[in-house]
């Protein structure tokens, strides 16, 4: 039986030879394997293409002519490139200031979150706390149960007043209770010498967490920070009911009522220049799907291990 | 005596003096800036969590905003048995578990399946590769997953165009109540399941690699391999997961499916969550619609203890 060797290390085993793989299936090359081998290669292929097609598409064909979109039904790459969908969404500056807004709301959305959840992490840590398995205990509760969408609409919206203001987008999830537990129990191994040398030397809690604590949490501070800042930037839903004005409208619900809401897209697009020649509906669509997701696609390659390492500290917790 | 007693600071309080609020108290002097940092966490949760919980009062009242919830009239049990005396409710439910029962079939298996295969990639540039493309539409927003298929799958669309080549007659992806459901779970699919195998991959690190090797010797071919150590090795992350799922049975993923619902598919797409934001939100019956979503919360309290004692039935951790 003829068995094919692959690139890794070979051990001797009664006799035969035997490559071990640096993964788990280091393995006789059976025709079996080699023909699952090929086929799990190809069917990761294909999904890892189907994922990103739709967005190929999309960035292509939104510099396609209106000429194009109309006679040729089906193409990923367009004849003749135009730019005439991107012109005309940055006519009016409707958009410019929504995405102005989005980058304002992620920015202090994100710095809200970090505060609320470091300080709050931060005593809870410190296990000699008197009061500690109460307050503990009210968060881990609040995992489980909550007042609702309504309830909470309400507090927000009429008891505390806060409709129709940014703050009813950046207060109402300032802690996410799991990030705040993972991050207290990642300040809860840091070596309690090194805090103590601090007070030693005079510096009182405050100073301890500014000096010695946040600086040894950068990368779990990254990567929470990360994933509420994506969360702002990707949320619509308490822009759309908090918010009245639509000057101050983030770019995603500007994105749903164009697209989404077939009623509010010929009222949304008249707001735009109206000396404009109006390209085909599709192409502006697309154009705008693609400034709203340029700027995540930019930073996502960079930052994925960031992304990756913030589920594996909830993993391995979990 | 008095050297003992500086030898000796931190001597317990002698029983019967000095409770718990004594203690605190000393303890507030110490640490104060401890407690302090507490302050702004302690209100958040307060404010922003146990306000609202307090706030289900009104699903007994007939909650005015402008009499608030001291001064609106008591109305007991009244929401409650409003909803079950219409038949709607029969609807909302089962859209609800429908569409909660197909994403459980489909898209809680599409992540071990995928990572099941990722895992069997032994070369590294692709593995890389295809796991950078598969997470990155977890960090696109869900308006612009519906936006995409709105282009794609409308009348315009290139898939539009496309069945209607294929098939000869034209799909309504959008409107028609049939395929709904598809579409949810389609862009759910879509969505996630790249990223959810980040956690079964990490569950799967762990597995100790002499196990391959001495199971290779002992004659197990791959699949035999896959059955006994690598699918055990991600047993209780599974279970674990799967408990947490059952929890929000009744969660529809309600900014989802109100950016895909219209008047076409309204017979389908109307679940509890929509129900409670179309009524509560947008039509203001406040009082109403917080009456069902107790209902609903309960509801998944219930279900995560329950699947949490089965969980421990089992033989595997759980959630608690």
């Amino acid at each position: 039986m003829a068995k094919k060797k692959i690139d890794e290390t070979t051990v001797q085993v009664n006799g035969k030879t035997v490559t071990v793989g640096s993964g788990p299936v280091g393995v006789y090359r059976t025709p079996g394997s080699i023909a699952f081998d090929t086929f799990n290669y190809l069917i990761i292929g294909l999904a890892a293409f189907t994922t990103v097609l739709p967005i190929i598409y999309i960035i292509f064909n939104s510099f396609a002519t209106e000429l194009e979109l109309q006679t040729r039904s089906m193409f990923i790459i367009p004849h003749t490139w135009s730019t005439d969908a991107y012109k005309y969404i940055f006519a009016s500056n409707k958009l410019i200031r929504a995405f102005g807004n989005s980058v304002f709301i992620t920015f202090f959305g994100t710095l809200i979150n970090l505060f609320f959840t470091v300080t709050m992490a931060y005593p809870l840590s410190k296990k000699f706390l008197r009061g500690r398995k109460p307050i503990l205990n009210l968060v881990i509760i609040s995992m489980f149960f909550s007042g609702g969408m309504i309830p909470g609409y309400v507090v927000v919206s009429s008891w505390l007043g806060l409709r129709g203001t940014y703050w009813a987008l950046l207060l109402p999830g300032a802690i996410s209770a799991y990030n705040m537990m993972i991050v207290k129990n990642f300040f809860q191994g840091i070596p309690q010498e090194l805090e103590e040398s601090a007070s030693l030397d005079g510096c009182n809690d405050m100073m301890t967490l500014i000096r010695i604590v946040l600086p040894l949490s950068l990368p779990v501070l990254a990567t929470f920070g990360l994933f509420y800042a994506v969360g702002h930037w990707n949320s619509y839903f308490p822009a759309m009911i908090y918010l009245k004005d639509d000057k101050m409208y983030p770019l995603q619900l500007i994105l749903r009522n164009i697209i989404v809401t077939a009623e509010a897209s010929a009222s949304d697009m008249s707001l735009m220049d109206p000396n404009f020649v109006e390209p085909p509906k599709q192409s502006i669509k697309m154009a705008v799907i693609v400034v709203a997701t340029v700027p995540i696609m930019c930073i996502y390659p960079f930052l994925q291990k960031y992304f990756v390492k913030g589920v594996m500290v909830g993993a391995l917790k979990g | 005596m008095t050297t003992k007693a500086v030898q000796n600071p931190a001597k317990p309080m002698p029983a019967g003096k000095g409770g718990y609020w004594h203690k605190l108290g000393v303890d507030l002097g110490k640490n104060k800036w401890l407690y302090v940092m507490l302050i702004p966490g302690l209100i958040y949760f307060l404010v922003f969590k146990y306000l609202p919980m307090w706030g289900i009062v009104i699903a007994f009242e007939d909650y005015s905003p402008f009499l608030g919830p001291f001064q609106s009239p008591w109305k007991g049990f009244y929401w409650f048995q409003r909803f079950f005396s219409t038949s709607k409710w029969v609807t909302y439910l089962s859209n609800t578990l429908i569409l909660s029962l197909m994403s459980i079939v489909f898209t809680f298996p599409a992540p071990i399946i995928l990572a099941l295969m990722l895992n069997e990639i032994r070369n590294m540039h692709y593995k890389k590769l295809t796991q950078t493309l598969l997470y990155m539409p977890h960090f696109i927003s869900i308006v612009i997953v519906v936006s995409i298929t709105y282009v794609v799958f409308g009348t315009d669309g290139i898939m539009y165009k496309l069945t209607t080549q294929l098939l000869g007659h034209s799909i309504d992806y959008l409107g028609d109540p049939g395929v709904f459901r598809w579409m949810i779970v389609g862009q759910a699919i879509w969505k996630e399941t790249g990223w959810g195998t980040i956690i079964f991959l990490a569950a799967l690190t762990n597995v100790d690699t002499q196990l391959y090797e001495a199971a290779m010797i002992d004659g197990a071919n791959r699949a035999q391999r896959l059955w006994h150590i690598t699918l055990p090795a991600i047993r209780s992350t599974i279970v674990l997961l799967l408990v947490l799922r059952m929890g929000s049975v009744l969660d529809t993923g309600y900014e989802h499916l109100i950016l895909m619902s219209n008047a076409l598919n309204r017979s389908v797409s109307q679940t509890l969550d929509v129900f409670v934001y179309q009524n509560g939100i947008v039509n203001g019956q406040l009082s109403y619609t917080t009456a069902v979503g107790l209902m609903k919360s309960l509801v998944s309290v219930i279900l995560v203890v329950t699947s949490n004692k089965i969980a421990h039935a089992l033989g595997e951790e759980g959630l608690y």
